[in-house]
């Protein structure tokens, strides 16, 4: 007899969607089935039960092989990696609980680190222009209940964050909103004719790079002035059509993913977009939301945000924090040889960075915290397997529309293996003795490991 | 048909390679998710090539062997697609113009016909690329 957990929160994208049920044996230790769940979020907790699972600390030899070691060599040697380096880069945070990353944080100040998440190839952007030009924003239940004008820009949320549309955005019915999908006008801005766009009521599939071009556009035909006959791709008759759809939605979003955070123009590209939510204001209400990839990148810049003051990038090298994107983010502190020691937790830079920026990483001393084998933890000096949170240990997380929410364990780790919280506490406390201080106010390894 | 064709280069997420990255990145299916690359139609005839051919994408960051599949969320001519994932990132701009984020968007590719090179898993490949 198998028991069920409900109400399980999925660690996969940012929708981190609340409603899955896990079927689990009844001494706990395996997951027989997963319901509600989208293929991503299905495969991420049923791959936790994979027999080829490595379960133990492995340690880079000379002839690039791997030799299991012990959690304690692996705690020992990631401190004294991070105590003995002069700038070390402490990047990742995006796969694991905010608990983990505020234990992340007080090692970074200890050895004088800096701390980066993913946003800094994914919504940095966004956050730069957050900070340039503020946020109209809302909730993802508002959406539900009042939005009958969805944008979907540079974003393919079929693909990206598979439940976005079906428990948000699009096909719910809402308090306002009964009619559902048939109530909804749903416009797509994509270079491709991506699966979102087929869904569409407007599809606008511009020229690739031309998003601030047409966003630029949209500015115009919201005043009623005249447009060139073509802008990005887009004839001005679309365009037109498009904006008064837009002027005449009662509750309107936008959401924006990639397509124009990594588009050249990159944060403006985000300020223009945010100047269009501000117009749309004047006639009807608007807001604007970042399609967030990593279930928890929006809480790790939530703590880095209310420690430190900045949402990602942070150099606490000098003793206190300083944040200049460009100087401070992971890529440019890489290709410019600025950091000495690389450690990465819950991401993979090895397959997400681009390969120069890798290159760097394999050449440096490395530690990569992750419970998969990825292309990271094959080039760095040691890869230090753990728990999977959000299917193995709880912990907080925040959805894209920074709402916290508590994910839980639905069944057992493999013996004897740690958590991230656990071995970062471990870290922390060594590099503490090695630093010759103790942490003032943080709570003990017992603390957190019985949390 | 020509030797070489010139496209431009954007990646992103596909689902398959959400679920794959979620099973495995050292498994193949991450290769068969993400070592591709997604042509129209027209631009496989300006290369005089068959669907599912191994072909070399080359940049001026670096060059990798993907197989070419047609356009799954198309018509896009003259645009090309690589699923995120280390194919991707051997080719992609890594210039962040000062603001932290590299152009994974927009970045000028010569594809050419690469019949009998084999295309690499994500490890293999990463290992071979930092040793260079």
């Amino acid at each position: 007899m198998a028991k069920t957990v409900t109400d399980v929160i999925c660690p996969f994208c940012g929708t981190l969607c609340d409603d899955l049920e896990v079927q689990v044996s009844d001494d706990g230790t395996k997951i027989l089935e997963v319901y509600n769940a989208c293929a991503i979020g299905a495969e991420k907790f049923l791959h936790s039960q994979a027999k080829d699972r490595i379960t133990r600390p492995r340690m880079q030899q000379e002839d690039g092989s791997y030799k299991e070691v012990s959690y304690d060599d692996a705690i020992e040697y990631t401190a004294q990696m991070l105590a003995n380096a002069k700038k070390p880069l402490m990047y990742g945070w995006s796969s694991t609980s905010c608990e983990a990353q505020s234990v992340g944080h007080e090692i970074a100040e200890t050895v004088g680190g800096v701390v980066d998440n993913t946003a800094t190839v994914c919504h940095g952007s966004s956050l730069i222009a957050i900070q340039d030009v503020g946020i109209p924003s809302c909730t993802l239940g508002e959406i539900k209940n009042r939005a009958d004008v969805v944008v979907f820009w540079g974003c393919n949320p079929s693909h990206a964050h598979p439940r976005h549309l079906s428990r948000y955005s699009i096909f719910p019915r809402g308090f306002f909103t009964g009619k559902g999908h048939k109530g909804r006008k749903m416009i797509v801005v994509d270079p491709r004719n991506t699966d979102t766009m087929k869904m569409a009521d407007i599809g606008l599939q511009l020229e690739q790079g031309r998003d601030y071009e047409l966003l630029s556009a949209l500015r115009v035909a919201f005043r009623g002035e005249d447009l060139p006959d073509v802008v990005a791709g887009i004839s001005k008759e679309r365009i037109f059509e498009a904006a008064e759809v837009l002027k005449n939605a009662r509750f309107g979003v936008i959401f924006f993913g990639m397509g124009v955070t990594q588009t050249l123009g990159k944060n403006h590209n985000i300020d223009e977009a945010i100047m269009v939510t501000k117009d749309l204001n004047e006639f009807t209400k608007f807001s604007i939301i970042a399609m967030r990839g990593h279930y928890n990148v929006t809480g790790s810049g939530a703590v880095l945000g209310w420690q430190f003051g900045f949402p990602f990038a942070t150099d606490l090298s000098r003793g206190f924090a300083r944040y200049n994107p460009g100087e401070t983010t992971s890529n440019d502190l890489l290709r410019r040889d600025e950091v000495d020691a690389v450690f990465v937790l819950g991401s993979d830079p090895g397959a997400h960075f681009p390969i120069s920026s890798v290159r760097k990483i394999a050449r440096l001393p490395s530690v990569a915290v992750d419970p998969h084998i990825t292309p990271t933890t094959e080039i760095s000096k040691l890869h230090v397997p753990v728990a999977f949170v959000g299917v193995e240990v709880g912990g907080c997380c925040y959805r894209m529309d920074n709402g916290p929410s508590e994910s839980r364990k639905v069944v057992e780790p493999p013996e004897g293996m740690m958590t991230d919280a656990e071995f970062l506490s471990r870290v922390r406390d060594r590099v503490g003795e090695l630093k010759g201080k103790a942490p003032v106010g943080s709570p003990s390894t017992a603390q957190v490991q019985g949390a | 048909m020509a030797d070489s064709i010139s496209l431009n280069l954007i990646s992103g997420r596909t689902i398959q390679q959400g679920v794959a990255m979620e099973g495995g990145k050292e498994k193949p299916a991450y290769t068969d998710a993400c070592g591709i690359i997604e042509i129209d139609p027209a631009d496989f005839k300006r290369l005089g090539v068959y669907r599912n051919t191994n072909v070399r994408v080359t940049s001026d960051h670096g060059t990798v062997v993907v197989k070419a599949i047609e356009a799954t969320q198309g018509p896009h001519p003259g645009l090309a697609y690589i699923p995120m994932g280390p194919w991707a990132n051997a080719v992609v701009n890594p210039n962040t113009y000062g603001m932290g984020m590299p152009t994974f968007k927009g970045t000028p590719i010569q594809v050419s016909i690469a019949t009998n090179e084999p295309v690499l898993s994500s490890v293999k490949l990463v290992q071979k690329l930092v040793k260079e």
